[in-house]
């Protein structure tokens, strides 16, 4: 991007050119809402619909129009909770912690990462309040609440993360806000009104002023460095809602860290595949490169073998001891009636994707998409498989109860709900992707300028190097002849 | 509804329970004008003779009568328990021998459907070398109760006579307690409660005592029936077990009592039987004591049939003192 011959001005010409490409480049996918993407809501809507309809129906006639019954209490929607949660670290460890060690290349991806953080932890919030038997007392828990709780633990918890990582997503926007608000007015789109009320509002009056970016540096920092312990801890309550009982299976010292590595394995998956995603849609494969597929899969290894590591911990341990009622669940988990699901989630998604991703010519747009499908589904099954298998072995015997209570497969009504959810993710990023850049084009800016700023400081030395070298030259030349003169 | 209360009234026996024989008096005055009142309910303006609570017999006329409801314990109370007790409960595994007339009476009791049974008969063999013992199972009412402990909103509460109850009015549905429970003792509504049910439970003054009419959502399971304790009565599975096998009482008092009323020390019956608790390992600190099967007065169960079903619960005026073995 930087201009050949660099003599200062036209390199200045060179980076403005450029920083006008990536501005065009980000901005073209919220000018036109194609036929595709109405034809796509339009579906997202069918599908909330529906399941909004289901949980009317739930609401009505009780939990018991889904298939949990007195041993299986928790059910899909709690282990959905957990997967969504999981997925939700994702924001804070592209952003924050590859922003805190000052990684240049993460810059095009941290925005759809954030965003992701937000809706996976809005929907996973919006879970359990599902899986309530009454949803109208939600407010005991702010009169009641009981700090010993693990569930107030997650409220808590839940909602700090919600506000720090909407700031998260909203701050690094504002000076886009601002560009969005100066350009997309003048052109073609739809809700022009809308927008430029909206985007007006967003930018909070930002001019770009040194003041203003000095706030905004500083509170990003500061942000960057809370959201980090805020994000951890969240995983880890959410793990303590099962690791404080004393059930076989949830009973374990190594549940926080075993729940938290879980989350970052699926929730980098998660990112990877907006990276790849975003990046076919909008056409943004000169920002988002081979490179940075290359860097995350080399991300995505590592956590995939963190997490490998914990579940030898948690599964080989008592597995080795076989204790009673441990023994019992561990039994059904390898051998029973869950062993095909807990081997395919085992090898399948955590084993096979450590081999993929290893290979660096796998690590490439499409075979790693694939691997992080792979990886992103086996991470939901599997917590199905810690949340259910372990209510279905209660120390006591399931005796003498109706036959469907003894086991438990999800109902339409549990799907459909579950399933709305995800579209309601999905069509909050659609939204988002139409109506905001998702590309923080500001940081990219700064990027393309320190780039500029590299490569003229290269230029620079390179030429001063070579003056050095031409003076020392002629020095040289014009010391033989002195040495020569005297003799 | 304090029907089951006359299976076996034991308040002369016991000096805990007489304290409360005022009450239970007036009580009792309020059952018989309840009868009185059912007696005659077609056929309005009729003359009918009502017991007072202070003991007079007067005529009245029908159309004039309300029935009679006590008043139910404010939630405070109810929170607080009964003062200067420690309730306690004992099975005699010796003499089980799973015929389920508690979980019937319980059933009866609590106008439970008759697949939740919040005492429950299990069939057990702990080895296959071991030999089965039937095992009836309330909830333990632990003294460090994991159920508790994990409510977000302090609606499942243990009182100060060590019963855990549930706020059915308070509880959010969100089934920690239940997933806590070590020992499945927990029940959710998952649907509307049956028709007939709410018929029968409506006029039912609401209290965490007696968790009834029960509400769709929530979470419920056995309460040691403390409403019957107020009256000085024992909980209905004590009091109709006909095999002697449950005990209660109060462990302040070191005594605890059979349905046959026989009254003895709990710490003696405890040492002499080899007394233990049902995974003591858990540290929950169960308030429900186990005596080991030894000797025992039934057949060994037959690990293969499911456990006898005892259909419907006893008739109400069934008389206790001629179901004595």
């Amino acid at each position: 991007m930087v201009n050949e011959t660099l003599n200062l001005p036209a390199g200045q010409a060179g980076l403005k050119n450029g920083i006008e490409i990536l501005r065009e480049d980000c901005l073209r996918p919220l000018q036109k809402w194609g036929r595709s993407t109405l034809i796509w809501i339009g579906f997202l809507l069918l599908v909330i619909g529906w399941g909004l309809y289901c949980y009317i129906h739930q609401l009505r006639n009780g939990l018991g129009v889904t298939a949990m019954r007195d041993y299986v209490s928790w059910g899909l929607y709690i282990s959905t909770f957990v997967f969504f949660i999981g997925i939700s670290h994702s924001g804070t460890l592209v952003s924050a912690i590859l922003r805190i060690s000052k990684q240049e290349w993460r810059r095009p991806i941290t925005r759809s990462a954030e965003l992701l953080t937000f809706v996976s932890l809005l929907f996973g919030g919006i879970l359990p309040i599902i899986d309530l038997g009454r949803p109208d007392r939600l407010a005991n828990i702010v009169i009641f609440g009981r700090v010993q709780s693990p569930l107030v633990w997650d409220v808590i918890s839940i909602c700090t993360y919600l506000v720090g990582s909407t700031t998260f997503l909203f701050l690094p926007m504002i000076p886009d806000m601002a560009l969005c608000r100066d350009r997309l007015t003048v052109c073609d789109s739809r809700f022009k009104k809308f927008r430029k009320w909206l985007y007006t509002k967003m930018a909070l009056g930002w001019k770009g002023t040194k003041s203003q970016w000095h706030t905004l540096e500083l509170t990003m920092t500061t942000m960057t460095i809370v959201i980090i312990p805020v994000a951890v801890s969240v995983h880890t309550v959410v793990s303590y809602i099962f690791a404080m009982t004393l059930r076989p299976g949830w009973d374990s010292t190594v549940f926080g860290p075993y729940f938290v590595t879980g989350a970052l394995y699926s929730g980098s998956a998660g990112v990877i595949l907006g990276m790849a995603a975003f990046r076919k849609l909008y056409h943004l494969e000169k920002y988002i490169t081979l490179k940075h597929f290359d860097l995350m899969g080399r991300i995505q290894l590592a956590l995939t073998l963190i997490y490998a590591y914990l579940n030898l911990n948690e599964y080989w341990i008592p597995a080795y001891k076989m204790a009673t009622a441990e023994g019992r669940l561990l039994t059904d988990l390898f051998y029973g009636s869950y062993s095909k699901a807990f081997w395919t989630c085992q090898f399948g998604t955590v084993m096979l994707p450590i081999i993929f991703l290893a290979i660096p010519k796998l690590r490439k747009p499409l075979m790693i998409s694939i691997t992080c499908i792979i990886i992103v589904a086996g991470a939901w099954v599997k917590r199905y498989l810690i949340v259910v298998p372990t209510l279905l072995h209660p120390f006591m015997p399931i005796q003498e109860v109706p036959e469907s209570w003894s086991s438990y497969f999800p109902n339409y009504v549990e799907f459909s709900v579950t399933a709305a959810c995800l579209a309601g993710i999905f069509l909050i990023i659609t939204l988002f992707s139409k109506l905001f850049p998702m590309i923080a084009v500001w940081e990219v800016e700064d990027g393309l300028k320190i780039d500029y700023d590299k490569q003229a400081a290269i230029y620079l030395r390179t030429k001063r190097e070579e003056e050095e070298a031409k003076i020392l030259e002629d020095r040289l030349k014009t010391g033989s002849e002195t040495i020569q003169q005297p003799a | 509804m304090k029907k089951v209360k006359k299976y076996n009234n034991i308040t002369g026996r016991r000096d805990f329970l007489r304290k409360s024989l005022i009450s239970g008096c007036v009580l009792a005055g309020g059952a018989i004008g309840l009868e009185k009142v059912f007696s005659g309910e077609n056929d309005s303006g009729e003359k009918v003779k009502v017991l007072t609570p202070d003991g007079k017999v007067f005529v009245a006329n029908s159309d004039h009568l309300k029935e009679f409801r006590p008043p139910p314990v404010t939630n405070e109370e109810a929170r607080k328990g009964i003062p200067n007790r420690k309730f306690v409960m004992v099975f005699d595994l010796s003499k089980c021998d799973g015929c389920k007339t508690c979980t019937a009476a319980c059933q009866e009791m609590h106008f439970t459907e008759s697949d939740r049974e919040w005492i429950k008969v299990f069939k057990m063999k702990d080895a296959t070398t071991t030999a089965p013992y039937y095992f009836p199972k309330p909830c333990f009412h632990c003294d460090n109760p994991p159920c508790t402990k994990v409510c977000p909103v302090n609606a499942t509460y243990k009182r100060q006579d060590g019963i855990v109850l549930i706020d059915n009015e308070r509880c959010i549905g969100c089934r920690c307690c239940m997933a806590a429970c070590p020992y499945s003792t927990r029940f959710f509504n998952w649907s509307h409660p049956d028709p007939r049910q709410v018929a029968a439970t409506a006029n039912i003054p609401y209290s965490p005592e007696q968790s009834l009419p029960r509400r769709m959502g929530t979470v419920e399971k056995c309460d040691f029936c403390p409403d019957m304790l107020r009256e000085g009565n024992m909980p209905a599975c004590a009091s109709t077990c006909p095999m002697n096998a449950i005990y209660f009482g109060d462990q302040n008092e070191d005594a605890v009592t059979n349905a046959s009323g026989v009254t003895v020390r709990l710490s003696q019956l405890l040492e002499d039987n080899a007394g233990y608790r049902h995974l003591e390992e858990l540290g929950t600190e169960p308030r429900v004591y186990y005596l080991s099967p030894k000797n025992r007065k039934y057949p060994v169960p037959d690990m293969e049939s499911p456990v006898k079903k005892q259909g419907k619960a006893m008739p109400m005026e069934m008389d206790m003192g001629n179901m004595k073995m």
